[in-house]
């Protein structure tokens, strides 16, 4: 898969020491983004990792590549700037809950809209971390915290909806531990020309410990997660029974061999459909109603923003009279004085 | 033409034409100093209009006006009061009655005085110059409409299309009045509208016989003379301030060899920035329009990090907006151009208004020990040159650089001779050596004490920057105290550094002045007006006008120290006053401020300076 076998994981590390507390689940997002990189071959130089503020914005300080720790919720403005800049650059924007759903909300929803071609990874840990202790955009209602000690009484995002509804071409989701899938979602993000989000469950094991055990403990997460993988039908469970229909508007749980129920009657995942029903429905799902989607869950092409950018600029280049500054200035009412 | 009955002949002379919004004045107005400034008059311009789009039709609310001064001598302002109103209808009239200049001339059209529209523009009588008190001037009373309707009633145009006319009939009559040639006016009709020949034809017999409704009722009306002015040979075309502030960037571009890139948020009365630059993609302008203002800096500071020329524009309340921003361009030390084109506030304010009240916000609108270079434009033209050095300092002292400049210089022209971009100083761009062994982030050009540019895609320059404080040696994250307060200090002497390359203040006029008149950007025109007049009246002034605020001219204190009596003048309650006596304790600055939202007019000045001359 490598194009370049010379890069190791381990050439995307600096010599920074990482400051996350230990058993925080950026550790393993880190290795899985150093992995991914590796694996799509990419040369250091050519990555610049764009953050905001928060626990996972201290990301790009541990790459080996060029980073810039920006200020919080304007990560996504920055890296729009850096890639419609240098179309040439592999930007990757790490962000978090707070930064990107909170006070980063409009930029993160423009960015998407506008389909520029960053890869951004979303650490959810439904908290504020770094500021110790504070509900976020996507605490469930209810959630105790410190500045909720009765509860939240306001509904969370779902950042998949926020996504697709915001008109985002690719949502993924994963699971910090799960190196091996995330690796995966990462390149295929990666892969994707236009804005792709990459959702990562990940655990604030001092703020909100076990956050999402419900669905990501081993014990229980076959059958709490279906891993959605485009062109396979929609089945998960230990035991590889359950699955997904359609019934109506609304989809419907199923177990195959009960009721007359047979694989053929299982939804096939299709990331690549413009349509956004399906997608929504699929990336809104919750334990314990629904298994939760991990895998990509929606890859359309369209427009890319900073490609469009370069095609215009190029083709006006071509048709304009006007080469230079000094073109310019003595096009339209020019005088002379004698 | 013939020898007319009654000429005056003047040094210099302010028109205004003022109508209703859709009366089409701006662009008459516009058309109209052209053809000044082709003949060889210095002109400078100045439009105001409602910043309602358009507001209800009639009232005095919904009056636009543009104003033209021009001279067979140098002009700097677009002048107080009027030699020459047109008035499109009453409320027009009313609204500008108060600027008109003693024994001026009116041209009102009288078919809009019915008594719908005299009460529309609060007149109580039948007879709106005596209401208006102008009984004792010059008012030719033109059935402009009428005219118009009988000029073109052959063509088979419809009523709205005659109707719309009225402004080339009334621009018409204006050339006559000061002698002036068609012909650029018609080539103008001609290019604009020339898919529809009937337009053209109309637009054209109406602006004719417009001028020569002139030849008709000369008895009545005498006409100006104006000569040209000496002006510096060379080719020129009109400039506006805003346009100016485009160019520039334009022009630090091309002179630098990087890519412009803009990130901005429409907003009054900087947007022509942003539109100008959007339809630059011929010269390869970036232009991002934001979702906000604070996206318009940000990924402008991206676009810098990634190694381009980059830009933000806005006015005052997106300059609150961008605060946060700018200090991590300050911490990151990247270069980066804020234009902020003033207007009146706070909050939303007077959006269509000029003021000089963002002077403290500039310089310390920001958390920490946040030091910006701080430039500011003082004509619509020089603009382009503040613009230009703005990107130079900048991108060359890697650093975020405010340029002020303000809705008067924005939105007001000037003739602009057309430089030579290769008799204008070079940029160099201070890009980090791939082969400096002992290159980091933040190693430093000892002189300038910047840091140098490493842009990514260049191998072996990977690095990481950020708002968090840097260590000094290394660029690595620090929290160490000592660190900290040499890094503050570093950032604040490499801005105070970019004072050895600004040009020394100036003295304009008597060096032995009982007077000093100090100013700061966009009043420039004002201040030197009144000073010159008052010089030529045999006063004892001089004027020490400000570009550079931060840092300012090596020779301020010498300058200042000089003079017992000092009079600093803007449009705010005294901020450059304050910063002056913060800078230099022991000077002694006496104050004169306006803040109505409009400039200075030299009349008021002088009669100031005049008071403080006889202390």
């Amino acid at each position: 898969m490598a194009e370049n076998c010379q890069v190791k994981f381990t050439d995307f590390k600096s010599d920074q020491s990482v400051k996350w507390c230990p058993g925080c689940g950026d550790h393993a997002i880190l290795n899985s983004v150093q992995k991914a990189m590796a694996s799509l071959g990419y040369k250091k130089e050519e990555v610049a990792v764009i953050s905001g503020i928060g626990c996972s914005s201290r990301f790009p300080y541990y790459m080996e590549t060029f980073g810039f720790h920006t200020i919080h919720g304007r990560g996504s403005a920055i890296a729009s700037g850096v890639k419609v800049a240098n179309p040439h650059l592999k930007v990757w924007q790490i962000t978090g809950d707070g930064d990107a759903l909170a006070i980063g909300g409009n930029h993160f929803i423009h960015t998407i809209r506008r389909n520029i071609d960053l890869n951004v990874i979303l650490f959810n840990n439904q908290i504020y971390g770094l500021t110790k202790g504070q509900y976020s955009p996507t605490s469930k209602r209810g959630f105790i915290s410190k500045t909720s000690p009765f509860g939240t009484v306001e509904a969370p995002f779902r950042p998949g909806e926020l996504c697709i509804g915001a008109r985002g071409q690719f949502f993924a989701r994963c699971i910090d531990k799960d190196l091996k899938h995330s690796v995966v979602m990462l390149e295929e993000a990666a892969k994707h020309e236009g804005t792709s989000i990459v959702e990562v469950l990940q655990n604030c094991v001092i703020y909100n410990d076990k956050t999402h055990n419900a669905i990501t403990d081993k014990a229980h997460s076959a059958d709490r997660t279906i891993k959605l993988e485009h062109g396979k039908p929609m089945i998960f469970g230990a035991e590889n029974n359950k699955g997904l229909m359609l019934e109506g508007l609304e989809l419907k749980v199923v177990t195959i061999g009960e009721n007359g129920i047979t694989e053929d009657d299982i939804l096939v995942h299709d990331a690549h459909c413009d349509d956004i029903t399906l997608h929504l429905k699929l990336a809104d799902m919750e334990y314990p109603e629904y298994p939760v989607a991990l895998g990509v869950i929606r890859s359309v092409k369209a427009p890319v923003y900073d490609q469009c950018v370069a095609k215009q600029l190029a083709e006006v280049q071509e048709q304009s009279q006007i080469k230079s500054f000094n073109d310019l200035i003595h096009s339209g009412d020019v005088w002379d004085v004698e | 033409m013939g020898k007319r009955s009654k000429v005056i002949e003047r040094d210099e002379v302010v028109v205004r034409f003022s109508g209703d919004s859709g009366d089409g004045m701006q662009l008459t107005g516009t058309l109209f100093s052209y053809t000044s400034a082709i003949f060889g008059n210095d002109i400078s311009t100045f439009p105001d209009y409602p910043s309602e789009i358009r507001a209800p039709q009639g009232t005095i609310s919904g009056v636009s006006g543009f104003q033209v001064h021009f001279g067979h001598t140098e002009v700097y302002t677009p002048g107080d009061y009027c030699d020459v109103l047109v008035a499109m209808n009453p409320a027009a009239l009313k609204a500008n009655a108060k600027w008109m200049k003693p024994g001026g001339t009116v041209i009102l059209d009288v078919d809009s005085c019915d008594e719908k529209n005299l009460r529309k523009a609060g007149y109580e009588t039948d007879d709106p110059i005596t209401e208006s008190k102008l009984s004792g001037y010059n008012i030719v009373k033109a059935p402009i409409t009428t005219l118009t309707k009988e000029s073109l009633k052959d063509m088979g145009l419809d009523n709205k299309s005659i109707l719309r006319s009225k402004n080339m009939y009334a621009l018409g009559l204006v050339y006559w009045l000061f002698d002036r040639p068609l012909d650029h006016t018609k080539d103008y009709i001609k290019k604009k509208f020339k898919k529809n020949q009937l337009i053209v034809d109309a637009n054209v017999k109406v602006l004719e016989d417009g001028y020569n409704y002139g030849n008709i009722i000369q008895a009545l009306t005498p006409s100006y003379h104006i000569h040209p002015a000496d002006i510096k040979k060379g080719k020129y075309r009109n400039l506006s301030g805003n346009q100016a502030v485009a160019w520039g960037f334009l022009a630090a571009a091309e002179k630098s060899g990087l890519e412009l890139f803009l990130g901005s948020y429409p907003i009054t009365p900087a947007t022509e920035i942003l539109q100008e630059l959007s339809a630059r993609k011929d010269l390869g302008v970036k232009v991002f329009q934001a979702e906000d203002e604070i996206a318009g800096i940000c990924t402008a500071i991206g676009a810098s990090f990634a190694g381009d020329l980059a830009i933000t524009t806005t006015s005052g309340p997106g300059l609150a907006l961008k605060g946060e921003a700018i200090g991590l361009a300050v911490i990151a030390e990247l270069p980066l151009v804020i234009v902020n084109v003033q207007r009146g506030g706070p909050s939303t304010g007077l959006p269509t208004k000029t003021e000089q009240s963002d002077l403290m916000q500039a310089l310390y609108g920001r958390n920490g020990e946040s030091p910006a270079v701080i430039i500011a434009a003082s004509s619509p033209t020089n603009c382009f040159d503040y613009a230009f050095y703005a990107a130079k300092i900048a991108v060359e002292h890697m650093t975020p650089v405010i340029l002020l400049t303000d809705g008067f210089l924005a939105n007001g022209t000037q003739p602009w001779r057309l430089p030579n971009l290769e008799e204008w100083p070079t940029i160099s761009v201070p890009k980090a050596d791939v082969n400096d062994k002992d290159w980091h982030p933040y190693k430093r050009d000892l002189e300038k004490l910047s840091r140098y540019w490493a842009t990514p895609g260049t191998a072996g320059l990977e690095h990481r920057i950020g708002g968090l404080e840097k260590d000094e040696q290394t660029g690595a994250v620090s929290h160490d105290a000592l660190n900290h307060q040499r890094m503050v200090e570093i950032r604040e002497e490499k801005v105070q550094r970019v004072a050895n390359v600004v040009p020394e203040l100036e003295l304009l006029g008597d060096e032995d002045a009982d007077v000093l008149v100090v100013g700061w950007g966009g009043t420039f025109g004002h201040l030197f007006t009144a000073v010159d007049e008052l010089a030529n009246e045999g006063h004892k002034l001089a004027l020490a006008h400000f570009n550079y605020i931060k840092p300012l001219p090596r020779n301020t204190y010498e300058v200042l120290k000089r003079y017992k009596k000092i009079v600093v003048c803007e449009l705010n309650l005294g901020q450059f006053a304050d910063y002056l006596t913060m800078n230099f304790p022991d000077i002694q600055t006496q104050r004169f401020n306006k803040v109505q939202g409009q400039p200075f007019t030299v009349v008021e000045l002088k009669e100031h300076f005049k008071t403080l001359l006889e202390e």
